[in-house]
């Protein structure tokens, strides 16, 4: 099989392509071992970055965790998706690393406890027009989304980077962060409130304007 | 069961997610047709649900994929598996 027949396959993510690849790499192909991890450097890198806000550190930390990937691929079992246990290291080894800076006051280190008396009644509004994607080639709505991510608490940034931002279904994000599947939907309920209060009065700037018709009445 | 706008929001995320049931989902939709302002919350929230699953929020440093491969190529040449 050529490279690109294994990137492809690998591209795939069905597991059980990966675990033909995690085992080829254990068998002595160490050189697969790039393919195997091309779908979840990005992921790693974003997970690090929300947890760190600082790019050099989030690389650093990436090149780590890869390479604790690397060493404890025979202890993968395959009852996670691989991606799923990447990231789960990933955040481990952000955290770690947290602690070590622990003397860094403005990222408090985690679980800070549920809040359940915090205001989580949405940005009120009677008309929304949609903001598109196209609009994401614009930096300054590229910043205003990241950044509003990225000052949530805690425990509401990390559902948000694995639910919505990585995609993860509700079971893979709970073993991620070691929560029970419901914790999962409340603090995601609770991020996404915050998130269209912060963020509702900031992307109407976006919107296409409306277009107006005869008598200028919106059409 | 008639439920009102604060019932609604506490159940906007699960919508999205297409995560209630199908009685709930009937009685929010029915609530949604007349009410101007949970259907702008409910239109809000998901267009940024959208927009946050979009890579181009978060942007990779340049070269990150080349230092972290060549980093590897170090290593794996070291501790061959």
């Amino acid at each position: 099989m050529s490279r690109d027949q294994l990137t492809t396959e690998i591209s795939v993510q069905g597991r059980e392509a990966t675990a033909s690849a995690i085992a080829r790499v254990l068998a002595g192909e160490s050189h697969l071992f790039h393919d195997l991890i091309r779908p979840v450097e990005r992921a790693v890198f974003v997970m690090l970055y929300s947890l760190l806000r600082n790019e050099t550190d989030a690389e650093d930390v990436a090149q780590e965790t890869f390479i604790k990937i690397y060493r404890n691929l025979h202890s993968f079992r395959g009852d996670s998706k691989f991606s799923t246990w990447a990231l789960s290291i990933a955040r481990n080894e952000g955290l770690a690393w947290l602690r070590k800076r622990a003397s860094r006051p403005e990222e408090p280190l985690e679980p800070v406890l549920e809040d359940a008396s915090g205001d989580f009644t949405p940005a009120l509004l009677t008309d929304w027009r949609e903001v598109p994607p196209e609009a994401l080639e614009r930096k300054e709505l590229r910043e205003c989304l990241s950044h509003a991510i990225l000052h949530l608490p805690p425990i509401y940034r990390d559902v948000v980077q694995l639910r919505d931002i990585d995609e993860l279904d509700v079971q893979e994000t709970a073993g991620v962060l070691g929560i029970t599947a419901g914790s999962v939907k409340v603090r995601l309920h609770r991020a996404r409130t915050m998130l269209q209060k912060e963020l509702v009065p900031k992307l109407k700037a976006f919107a296409p304007a409306a277009k107006r018709g005869w008598f200028g009445r919106r059409v | 069961m008639k439920i009102d706008c604060k019932h609604v929001w506490q159940h906007i995320s699960a919508y999205i997610d297409a995560d209630v049931d199908a009685e709930l989902r009937a009685e929010i939709d029915r609530h949604l047709e007349h009410c101007e302002i949970c259907s702008a919350v409910l239109d809000s929230t998901r267009n940024i649900v959208v927009l946050m699953a979009d890579d181009r929020i978060f942007e990779i440093p340049a070269g990150y994929s080349e230092r972290l491969h060549r980093r590897l190529d170090a290593v794996l040449a070291a501790e061959p598996s």
